[in-house]
């Protein structure tokens, strides 16, 4: 397969939250801001990249029957890894998205690229394929982050541009529904017309 | 290269493996992050000493004590200036929140007066609650400098003397059992 279509099918064709649906709870949850949202993605894109790396070296060791328990020891060390850094050098971030790294663990996307993708192809592909997928759901989050902040609070990143409150309905837990929908819908027109 | 089979001998040999690479990269990286976990939470826990009570030259992380409250425990770091005490700084909590649980940490005076106060922890709602936060709005300044002696920690709403934040009055009665916690147990033993 061309690289670049490898590379880039994560951001639109096969975006793991607006075309796949797969890890929404993540999604859903840590998006209350631009900022968490995009602090999650990478946290993810790590996480797969690494684990699409190991995955794509190790497939043929792997004997079948026991192919998923190993990706996810594998997957689950990196998500540990991630959180052990995260809390050492990033504590204001981790402070935030704490509750939810562990969950990268039981994010489909990661096990899902793993089994569908790293476990059939070569590192180089893996890795690329990874970080497509990781850096896909880093934009959608971040995307979706910067929509509720927006409506929500009225800042960006942090920045405050309108005085007061904004729309509370977005940073709560219908807002991330209300928000997605709109995207998933805006997202789709775009795919037909490029399609 | 071909596919492992999956005998039992391979199936075993295998998870062994991997468990074992795992377990092994994971112990070095805790042993590589744990100092920098640890200053960090010590830091943490310096920034809000330091907000809440007047300026000290020992370290009052060090010489913390506890004291067994309602199930759980307040901890209380003494802040000197020359050996004097000038404030301390107790760690309090409430589980009355509108989120449960929620952390703060009040600066006493000597005599009891409130010197500042700040949030460590919470899961109030974004954009209502969480107005407690001094990063959000200056609605805990007006705890500052009152002494809980003659100044009733309550909403208005419950007759007391502490204005609620709007669409918040869980949030703020928890606040203020917080704080009253904290006070009560500063006054019965918990001054050193």
């Amino acid at each position: 397969m061309n690289q670049w279509k490898n590379f880039s099918k994560g951001f639109f064709k096969e975006n793991a939250v607006f075309v796949l649906f797969l890890g929404l709870c993540p999604t859903l949850g840590v998006t209350t801001s631009a900022i968490n949202g995009l602090g999650m993605g990478l946290a993810t894109t790590f996480v797969l990249v690494m684990s699409n790396l190991v995955v794509s070296i190790i497939k043929n060791q792997i004997p079948d029957k026991v192919r998923i328990p190993s990706f996810i020891v594998i997957i689950a060390s990196f998500v540990t890894i991630v959180e052990l850094v995260m809390q050492a050098y990033l504590p204001s971030l981790f402070e935030q998205l704490g509750l939810f790294i562990p969950l990268i663990v039981v994010n489909c996307v990661v096990l899902g690229r793993s089994e569908a993708f790293a476990s059939k192809n070569n590192v180089g592909s893996s890795i690329i394929d990874g970080l497509g997928m990781g850096l896909g759901f880093a934009m959608a989050l971040t995307i979706l982050g910067s929509v509720r902040e927006i409506l929500g609070s009225g800042s960006i990143f942090g920045f405050k541009f309108i005085e007061g409150d904004g729309m509370l309905v977005f940073v709560l837990a219908p807002g991330a529904f209300i928000a997605l929908g709109y995207l998933i819908v805006l997202i789709n027109k775009i795919n037909k017309k490029t399609a | 290269m071909a596919k492992k089979e999956s005998n039992f001998k391979n199936m075993v040999l295998t998870l062994f493996m991997v468990t074992f690479i795992a377990s092994a990269a994971l112990g070095y990286i805790y042993e590589l992050t744990k100092g920098p976990i640890a200053a960090s939470k010590l830091a943490k826990q310096n920034n809000a000493i330091k907000q809440v009570v007047p300026e000290f030259d020992n370290e009052p992380g060090k010489e913390s004590y506890k004291m067994g409250v309602d199930g759980d425990t307040l901890e209380f770091f003494p802040a000197k200036n020359d050996g004097e005490l000038v404030g301390t700084a107790v760690s309090t909590f409430t589980n009355k929140g509108f989120g449960g649980n929620i952390k703060i940490m009040v600066g006493f005076l000597p005599d009891g007066t409130i010197h500042n106060i700040s949030v460590l922890e919470h899961k109030e709602t974004p954009g209502l609650g969480d107005k407690m936060q001094k990063s959000k709005s200056e609605w805990s300044v007006q705890f500052n400098g009152e002494n809980p002696a003659d100044y009733k920690l309550k909403v208005s709403k419950d007759g007391g003397d502490v204005d609620a934040i709007t669409a918040s009055t869980i949030t703020s009665r928890a606040f203020c059992d917080a704080v009253e916690r904290a006070y009560n147990a500063y006054m019965e033993g918990g001054k050193k």
